[in-house]
């Protein structure tokens, strides 16, 4: 006999299905979830002091009820911005090097050298800032906690993940491209500058944007060599405090509306990662291919 | 062929034993004598003598894996980029001994062009396809760029496409288009010879026959080695035919020769059980 059974897919293809939707729908829920929390806990503040006041009040003193972000928030843009400024190009030097100048053992070690490097905890970063970095920027130039320091430690912590992912897209620019320069005896610069980088900018700058992404979400190491003096810093040399460093000092005994107002911050580092991703979709560079 | 990717200039992965040559071939513009490839410790080409005549097109054929493409890549020296490739035994372009350590491989590469099996055209646009080696080798003057340019996209018919969007990616085109602009850019640097790769394996039967044709046009003007898997094609536009053939995972040259006298008459039973096995 025909049976229906015969035609539909086996049974385990169905319970495979399942399992798959219901991990799918419950990383969906999991996201829903928090910020359901977050806009939950920020509402006291959002309709006691409203959302105006959190970007024009006099300054940030909770227990006097003023209330206002933007210092941190433009900590915490600089400190990215600064960052990924430093780190990308060195990323891209890496991968480059990685890629197509070091011999094949060389490489492989650089490679497991980044791997290590990217596993190392951010506090250990911290660590090194706080006894090395701030020092030498003190010297330089008081008081030595400062944005300078929080860009140079957030830069070196994020540079492996950058190098590695760039080296990655470097590495997927079709072997074809490179032996048909090679063939016509291009010089293996002219290749990487007129082929390769054009070729993988597409993951070069999704690369870029996953570090931006680390770095506003970093806490620990910023929080450490930074100062979290809250002000609108005048100059790289002058302490700042970012939203994440801002949340992590006062949680612990912040109350009511205090309370309440770091979490509005929350959301504010949440929609500030948004708006990146929409805007790196928007403006990203297209592959050339099928153009 | 996974190529790795370290070129250094003058400086290569690959080394090279260089011996004498035959002194009944020395006229020829290519010549191969004792040619060996190893990749690593696996022997892939074995002791291929061979001799291509200025101005003809040679082609070399046989199953896969019996070193016709590591034939090809020994001429303009691409062997420097597989790690751990070593090559022996005699290969000379006219009086330049290719097995040297110290030619300078980009102006080797650009006296012998190659164009490849897949269609390779860069992600640029069609211009920058062929303006980026001119440039690369000296051609700095818009005019003379635009000029050579011009000549060669007319040359393999392709002028009158394309003319009105060179600035447009070349990967836009069809297959048999991008690899007639592969084929351009490889003839834009003006070489003397030409490697070709199964350049009309991945192509429709039209645009096979378009590139034949090219192919059949620059006979004279320069030395061609063409490999392909299509017999009647060698037959049609070959002058000789050299038949390669794997034993034990190493190729090697069973027998070259004229066209007419491979096909019609071949000296080793290989070739005859080849060419029968084709015929029919």
């Amino acid at each position: 006999m025909f049976s229906i059974n015969t035609l539909s897919p086996s049974r385990s293809d169905y319970l495979l299905a399942t399992v798959l939707r219901l991990c799918a729908v419950l990383s969906g829920v999991v996201l829903l979830l928090v910020v359901v929390f977050l806009v939950q806990e920020a509402f006291p503040a959002l309709r006691h002091v409203g959302l105006v006041r959190l970007f024009t009040d006099d300054s940030w003193h909770p227990t006097e009820g003023l209330y206002n972000l933007l210092p941190m928030l433009w900590g915490t843009m600089l400190v990215t911005i600064g960052a990924v400024s430093l780190a990308a190009p060195l990323a891209i030097l890496s991968a480059m090097f990685c890629q197509f100048y070091a011999p094949v053992s060389l490489a492989r070690w650089y490679r497991r050298l980044i791997e290590l490097l990217a596993g190392i905890p951010s506090v250990v970063y911290g660590f090194w800032g706080l006894v090395v970095l701030v020092p030498m920027i003190g010297n330089l130039h008081p008081p030595g906690p400062s944005l300078l320091a929080g860009m140079v430690v957030l830069a070196i912590m994020i540079l492996p993940t950058i190098a590695l992912l760039m080296e990655a897209s470097l590495a997927a620019v079709p072997q074809e491209y490179l032996h048909g320069a090679l063939a016509l005896g291009l010089r293996r610069w002219t290749m990487i500058r007129n082929i390769v980088l054009p070729a993988a900018r597409s993951g070069l700058f999704a690369s870029a944007v996953l570090g931006v992404g680390r770095a506003l979400g970093e806490t620990m190491a910023v929080l450490m060599v930074c100062g979290n003096v809250v002000q609108i810093p005048h100059s790289v040399f002058a302490p700042v405090r970012t939203l994440t460093a801002n949340i992590a000092l006062e949680i612990a005994y912040a109350f009511g509306t205090h309370r309440s107002a770091l979490f509005a911050s929350g959301i504010l580092l949440l929609l500030i990662v948004l708006g990146i991703v929409v805007v790196a979709d928007a403006v990203k560079p297209r592959w050339t291919y099928g153009e | 062929m996974k190529v790795g990717l370290v070129q250094e200039e003058g400086r290569t992965w690959s080394s090279y034993t260089t011996s004498s040559l035959p002194s009944d071939t020395r006229d020829a513009h290519i010549c191969a004598a004792q040619l060996n490839v190893w990749y690593g410790d696996k022997l892939a080409l074995h002791d291929v003598t061979l001799a291509v005549d200025r101005g003809t097109i040679a082609a070399v054929v046989g199953p896969s894996g019996c070193g016709k493409t590591s034939f090809l890549m020994c001429i303009n020296r691409l062997t420097d980029m597989i790690p751990r490739c070593r090559v022996s035994g005699a290969l000379h372009l006219d009086h330049l001994n290719l097995m040297s350590p110290t030619i300078d491989v980009l102006a080797l590469r650009r006296r012998v062009g190659m164009v490849f099996q897949k269609p390779n055209p860069f992600p640029l646009s069609v211009w920058d396809n062929l303006a980026l080696p001119l440039k690369e080798h000296g051609v700095r003057k818009r005019d003379e760029l635009r000029q050579r340019i011009e000549t060669v996209l007319r040359e393999v018919g392709l002028w009158n496409d394309v003319k009105d969007r060179l600035g447009h990616s070349a990967l836009a085109l069809s297959g048999g288009q991008q690899q007639r602009v592969c084929l351009a850019r490889a003839l834009v640097l003006s070489p003397e010879v030409l490697l070709l790769d199964e350049p009309c394996s991945s192509l429709d039967p039209l645009s096979s026959g378009m590139i034949e044709d090219l192919i059949v046009s620059l006979r004279g003007r320069l030395t061609i080695v063409i490999v392909t898997h299509h017999l009647a094609q060698a037959r049609r536009i070959a002058d000789s035919v050299a038949v390669f053939w794997a034993q034990a995972g190493a190729g090697w040259l069973v027998e070259s020769g004229p066209t007419q006298q491979i096909f019609d008459s071949p000296q080793h039973p290989i070739t005859a059980a080849y060419i029968q096995g084709h015929r029919g």
